[in-house]
């Protein structure tokens, strides 16, 4: 007898999914703010707004005349109208001294939206084994630890800060791993790129604190691009973490960051991002659209570069981290969980490219899709004909909620030589109505019995990350699917 | 007698999809009495057990189900299930991602909650469980398994009985058990059942088929048809309607 109902069980899913965005409030401060529109003389002026050498300028020009002759891709199977580059600004800076002494300078109320966000900065309160670089919207508000590290020799400061102080290495390292012209948002993103993170590890050092960046974009006439670059030199090892929110907002906001890592000889970089920007409300109205470019290059042998990722918000994410395994023996990882709920979509990935010899990658996605929802995986393995003795693992896992949405992988897999190993595991599965009429009927609320069946289908990537950011992704995917059942 | 039964149907008509299925359904089953449902395909033998468990896609148009004197109609699932009201499904469902133990434990605690006992720590738990796994001949392999996941058809029918005993319902609602059981295992369910039933109990057995009734004595035998009872007896009822089928009874 079919008992499954379509608008009993959606009744009930969606009472239970739709949660509110607890961080859509907006912050009032008085900012400076480019007028939108976007040509040459936009890049230069943010150039000189952030006194920069003759080298960047160079760099984002090239970028922008670059990127004026490319197109936005249409590979993906994502769905969204045109975005209006001329109807955004460019630069948005909550307005400050020139420079920041310490902590009092920082405008209270900046201070104050970061610790409604979880985030405290003030010396007090803030985390005693995290260091933070607080972005908001197109500026770094304030790095913390910066001269604790710099004890060890390890540079940790705003994007900002490292090109004035930094020059040399920004200029070796910037656009190595993602050059100008790679895919077109990265190379508006270098043109235009703001703010973001520089982190640099020198040789023989393990990193004793776990750093990290908190993007807040606050303004809603401007996108952001921030610009990320980490290098770990040899022996060393470093993990990096990075947090996302932004206010909500009916229309969408466009975010297209570059990240780009370094892993020399025996380094090892961990990457960890829970991405929860505002994703829209229940209709599909607002959000963020996020564009962005993670790569990291293993260039030394027995390199490694690990990628998590916890995906939650956005309107769209269009995200491939990928890892560029040149040295011989160098490992790349890539843990993921995308979670879409009402309209999202997500096409979101990794690209394993084997070069070295004896290289491997793990791949480890999961796609939990709620709502009206479109979840893709895409996954890129290629195997050169050098590396050999190559190894990859990859497993796809996709996690329906609902009977309205939608999720699709495209594996592809590239051996160019017969000495590899190449593995891959795919499962579908769905959480219904039955399922939760299953744990009702033992006595279990529904809220314990999605969490129980949420976190069981997350647990190979959330033990990947480190120890504060897995309870706040296990907290950020209870939120976002459970609720109380009227 | 005057006592209260434990459950008494009066009068139920229940709908899905605006189908009406139970179209007027009356019931008594007091504490230590086991009861036979049986009837053709279709006759709303599982809508029954489905609004007694307070399957959400289903609709009560009028009537009354109460549960020792108390309505449950108005009840969430989970209410019901901590007053004592299990149902063992036809098909039990797989659960991807959450192992047996975890589950089970889970649904043991709710309940000691909710009767205001301290939860059990998977420590002390593990006794508890590896007691009942006993009663229907299961290995503990079974607990670190994903629930009723690339289960047999056997192996589920014994997971509903263990979640059954386990959380020691007072009335429990055993639709098609039976079904897809060879004859070893239908021998272990049937002693389990028979283990676990006892004076404060009560037990409604949904089937199709008289080989259960043989090793689980019901009291009293129930003709379902299109969505009422038609035809009540005692366990010879069951022997004729073997013979017979149902054309008889129309």
């Amino acid at each position: 007898m079919p008992y499954e109902s379509k608008e009993t069980s959606n009744t009930v899913l969606s009472k239970l999914l739709n949660q509110s965005y607890k961080y859509g409030f907006a912050t009032e401060i008085e900012k400076e703010i480019f007028e939108k529109g976007l040509n040459e003389d936009v890049v230069r002026a943010i150039s000189q707004k952030r006194a920069e050498p003759e080298f960047l300028l160079e760099f984002r020009l090239k970028a922008y005349r670059k990127w004026k002759q490319m197109k936005c891709p249409e590979w993906h199977i994502l769905k969204f109208s045109e975005i209006d580059y001329q109807d955004i600004s460019y630069y948005s800076a909550p307005k400050v001294k020139d420079t920041l002494n310490s902590l009092n300078e920082v405008d209270p109320e900046l201070l104050e939206t970061f610790e409604k966000l979880g985030i405290s900065l003030s010396e007090q309160k803030r985390l005693t084994n995290v260091a933070v670089d607080a972005v908001f919207d197109s500026v770094s508000v304030v790095t913390t630890f910066k001269e604790e590290l710099a004890e060890q020799g390890i540079i940790f400061c705003s994007m900002s800060e490292a090109v004035q102080e930094y020059p040399e290495l920004i200029r070796k390292y910037l656009g190595t791993v993602v050059p100008i012209g790679d895919n077109y948002f990265s190379t508006l993103n270098s043109a235009v790129f703001t703010d973001g993170s520089f982190c640099y590890i020198p040789k023989d050092v393990k990193c004793p604190l776990d750093l990290s960046t908190y993007f807040r974009i606050n303004d809603e006439k401007s996108g952001q691009f921030e610009r990320t670059l980490v290098i770990a030199d040899a022996n060393s090892s470093v993990c990096y973490l990075e947090g996302c929110t932004a206010p909500q907002y009916d229309s969408n906001q466009l975010h297209a960051a570059v990240v780009e890592l370094v892993a020399f000889e025996n380094a090892s970089i961990k990457y960890s991002t829970v991405q929860n920007w505002y994703s829209g409300n229940k209709d599909g109205k607002g959000g963020i659209y996020n564009f962005v470019t993670k790569r990291g290059l293993c260039a030394g042998s027995n390199s490694q570069i690990s990628w998590t990722q916890v995906e939650t918000g956005s309107s769209i994410t269009w995200k491939y981290p990928s890892c560029l395994l040149v040295g011989n023996n160098s490992n790349g990882e890539f843990y993921s969980v995308a979670l879409t709920n009402n309209f999202q979509q997500a096409d979101t990935g990794t690209r394993m490219v084997h070069i070295g010899k004896e290289t491997r990658s793990r791949i480890v996605s999961k796609g939990i899709s709620a709502g009206k929802s479109k979840n893709t995986y895409r996954g890129y393995v290629h195997i050169n004909n050098n590396a050999i003795g190559a190894r990859n693992y990859s497993q796809c896992d996709s996690l329906l909620i609902g009977n309205l949405t939608n999720a699709t992988t495209f594996p592809v897999i590239r051996v160019d030589n017969s000495t590899t190993k190449v593995e891959h595991e795919a499962s579908t599965s769905k959480i219904g109505e039955e399922q939760i009429f299953y744990f009702l009927q033992r006595g279990i609320s529904i809220e314990k019995g999605v969490e129980l069946m949420i976190s069981g289908f997350c647990r190979d990537v959330v033990t990947e990350l480190p120890l504060e950011f897995a309870a706040e992704a296990t907290r950020l995917l209870s939120l976002k699917l459970e609720g109380t059942v009227g | 007698m005057n006592k209260t039964p434990i459950l008494e149907i009066k009068n139920l008509k229940a709908a899905i999809n605006d189908n009406e299925i139970l179209k007027d359904l009356n019931l008594k089953v007091y504490k230590g009495e086991v009861h036979a449902i049986m009837g053709p395909n279709g006759s709303g033998k599982s809508t029954f057990s489905k609004v007694i468990g307070g399957h959400p896609a289903y609709e009560v148009i009028s009537g009354k189900a109460l549960f020792n004197g108390i309505d449950i109609l108005e009840l969430e699932p989970e209410e019901r299930s901590h007053l004592g009201i299990f149902l063992a499904f036809q098909y039990p469902i797989e659960i991807p991602g959450v192992s047996n133990e975890d589950f089970l434990r889970l649904a043991y605690n709710a309940k000691r909650i909710a009767d205001n006992k301290p939860e059990l720590g998977p420590l002390e738990f593990l006794p508890v469980i590896q007691e009942k796994l006993k009663i229907v001949n299961m290995s503990p392999v079974f607990l670190s398994r994903n629930v009723n996941e690339g289960f047999s058809g056997g192996e589920k029918k014994r997971n509903e009985i263990l979640q059954m005993v386990l959380l020691n319902s007072k009335l429990s609602i055993l639709d098609e058990t039976d079904s897809g059981l060879d004859i070893d295992a239908l021998k272990i369910v049937s002693e389990g059942i028979n283990t676990f039933m006892n004076e404060d109990k009560a037990i409604i057995l949904i089937t199709h088929y008289q080989r259960l009734l043989d090793y689980v004595k019901p009291d009293f035998v129930h003709v379902m048809q299109n969505g009422e009872i038609i035809k009540t007896g005692t366990a010879d009822l069951a022997k004729e309607l073997e013979i017979k089928g149902y054309e008889w009874l129309r």
